[in-house]
């Protein structure tokens, strides 16, 4: 069926190159058709169909009417909503530890060492575990009679056991530190492919001239390691303003609102309460908050390739 | 001062060494304890020592027979075969022509789906609910598997494999007169094969982790996948710590299994995100 066509259009190549070129075009159609209903459907309509939601009291059950503004002036009063604003903002605050911590293993692992490739896999494990289940040990481990509590007494650190994820001083830290402990392994790869795609010759020409390992690493592979700094914290910075699982298997943003995050808000608001249209104004202000930070990444990142060149 | 020299560097050795296995504590250790956990019985769960006292297989029993550890395994794989079959095939056929075919729009829609990565997926759940709502396929692992059927991620990749298979092959199946579709099937397939297992090991990951949209279309947790039905029980069944070590040690393994043996096909990909 197909082959005799196709010869047909071959043929025809001189005479009507037009033809060709549309037949082309759908025939690209044809094989992408299929995929593109799909992320039509399920990725690109979805987002922008947020935006209208928003300006809506949609109920499932009851009759959806047009409210204007009023779901913007609802979080503007909503105390939730304003500790998810400010503990988002404040959670970002891990992109410069895990960005630091992990160009540091990078470099430590970026050494022809036996057996060295098994540490790199064993800090990468993380990367790839179920949050659900690294939640989950992380908080037997946080737990007043877990480990970390009886290791501290055992050592007389302290007396009494503390609640690390159940007092709103600690529990925040606890859900960062958990978010930390498992992007590390991540950023370390990206890191360690940047380091390892520097050329040879320029390190080794900085040493000839009388160069300390630091000081090749600072004037030398951290400027080269620009664009990869650049990738990885906007990456990070997009991760941690939507920062969610660990929140939703540990603390439901609590106690209080502790850990009251803006992902976990608008989750909260649209499947346990089905306020559909709130829950799309609060993850508006989300995309609006990573857009922001994100350019802040961008633009600094920019000046300071600049700041390089000159 | 040669011999000064050698010291120095025996020493930074060591040191090196040091700081490698302390890290690996950190980032292994907690696996570690959680696996020793889960064989350990009730009472001394939270035990400091690593080797169990009495090691004991009952946590396993218990959540293998009364938490329906293998109805939770079989939706699992449902999900995450059907999921892997639909990505490779639909976006193998997508990505064909955005690498080896001049068309019009060609560039609009490299654009549009390049854009789109940086979006997460979260933004759309409340409309893909109340799509899926409308397709009837509410509490159906279906309406699951649906939702990130088709990954841009997917797309992107493959791309760059077809883009590594020689022109000239397709060149000299078009002028035999091979339609589209066998070359794609025949010579395009089969040249990517390394870039379509690197799309199922990622695929294979993300959907045998996935919790959240399963826990929002499903209804019945009897038809949830491991991780969704592992935090349902943590909820519910917060006394038996030991039952939901052995449970989430169940779910962990298959990945990290699959991780050890494809690794280097995985990290390349990964890392490889940043050139592209």
């Amino acid at each position: 069926m197909k082959m005799p066509t196709s010869t047909a259009a071959v043929s025809g190549k001189k005479r009507r190159p037009m033809r060709l070129q549309t037949r082309q075009t759908l025939l690209a159609y044809l094989f992408m058709a299929p995929a593109l209903i799909l992320l039509v459907v399920f990725v690109f309509a979805p987002i922008l169909g947020s935006l209208p939601l928003m300006f809506f009291d949609y109920s499932v059950l009851g009759t959806t009417k047009f409210v204007g503004l009023k779901n913007f002036v609802t979080a503007f009063h909503d105390r939730n909503f304003q500790a998810a604003i400010v503990n988002t903002i404040l959670f970002v605050v891990v992109v410069p530890v895990i960005q630091i911590l992990s160009i540091m293993l990078a470099v430590l692992v970026n050494r022809k060492l036996r057996g060295i490739t098994v540490f790199r896999t064993l800090y990468y494990i993380p990367v790839v575990t179920s949050m659900v289940a690294i939640s989950i040990m992380w908080g037997f481990l946080f737990d007043p009679s877990g480990l970390i509590n009886s290791l501290l007494k055992k050592w007389g650190l302290i007396s009494s056991s503390l609640g690390f994820l159940t007092d709103s001083r600690t529990a925040m830290l606890c859900i960062m530190f958990i978010t930390v402990w498992q992007g590390l392994g991540y950023y370390m790869m990206m890191y360690l492919a940047g380091l390892q795609s520097i050329p040879q010759e320029i390190v080794e020409a900085a040493y000839v001239d009388g160069a300390t390992p630091a000081k090749a690493f600072w004037h030398i592979k951290l400027p080269m390691l620009k664009p990869y700094i650049w990738f990885c914290s906007l990456n990070s910075v997009i991760s941690a303003v939507g920062v969610f699982d660990a929140v939703f298997v540990l603390t439901q943003g609590g106690p209080d609102t502790a850990t009251m995050v803006i992902a976990y808000y608008s989750y909260y608001k649209a499947f346990n309460s089905f306020e559909f249209g709130y829950a799309a104004t609060i993850g508006f202000v989300q995309a609006l908050i990573t857009g922001v930070i994100s350019i802040v990444v961008f633009l600094y990142g920019r000046k300071g390739e600049e700041g390089g060149l000159a | 001062m040669i011999q000064a020299k050698k010291r120095r560097k025996a020493i930074n050795t060591v040191l090196t060494y040091v700081m490698l296995v302390l890290i690996a504590i950190v980032c292994a250790g907690p696996f570690i304890w959680l696996l020793a956990a889960s064989f350990r019985s009730g009472q001394n769960i939270y035990d400091i020592s690593l080797i169990p006292q009495n090691p004991t297989l009952e946590n396993y029993i218990g959540v293998w027979e009364f938490l329906s550890v293998p109805r939770y395994l079989l939706n699992t794989i449902i999900i995450t075969v059907a999921s892997i079959a639909m990505d490779v095939i639909l976006s193998a056929l997508c990505a064909y022509p955005l690498a080896c075919m001049r068309f019009k729009g060609k560039n609009f829609i490299l654009g549009v789906l390049l854009a789109s990565m940086i979006i997460p997926a979260a933004a759309g759940m409340i409309i893909n609910y109340l799509t899926i709502s409308a397709m009837h396929l509410l509490n159906t692992l279906a309406g699951v598997v649906l939702v990130g059927s088709v990954k841009v991620f997917s797309i992107i990749l493959l791309r760059q494999g077809y883009m590594g298979v020689p022109k000239d092959l397709i060149e000299a199946a078009r002028i035999d007169g091979a339609g589209e579709l066998r070359i794609w099937w025949q010579i395009m397939l089969p040249g990517i094969m390394p870039t379509v297992s690197t799309v199922i090991i990622f695929d294979f990951i993300s959907r045998w982790n996935e919790f959240l949209w399963p826990i929002i279309v499903l209804q019945d947790p009897a038809k949830y996948p491991l991780a969704a039905a592992l935090q349902y029980l943590n909820g519910s069944f917060n006394y038996k710590f030991g039952y939901i070590a052995a449970g989430a040690i169940i779910s962990v393994i298959p990945v990290i299994v699959v991780f050890i043996l494809c690794q280097k096909n995985y990290i390349e990909a990964v890392s490889g995100a940043v050139k592209g």
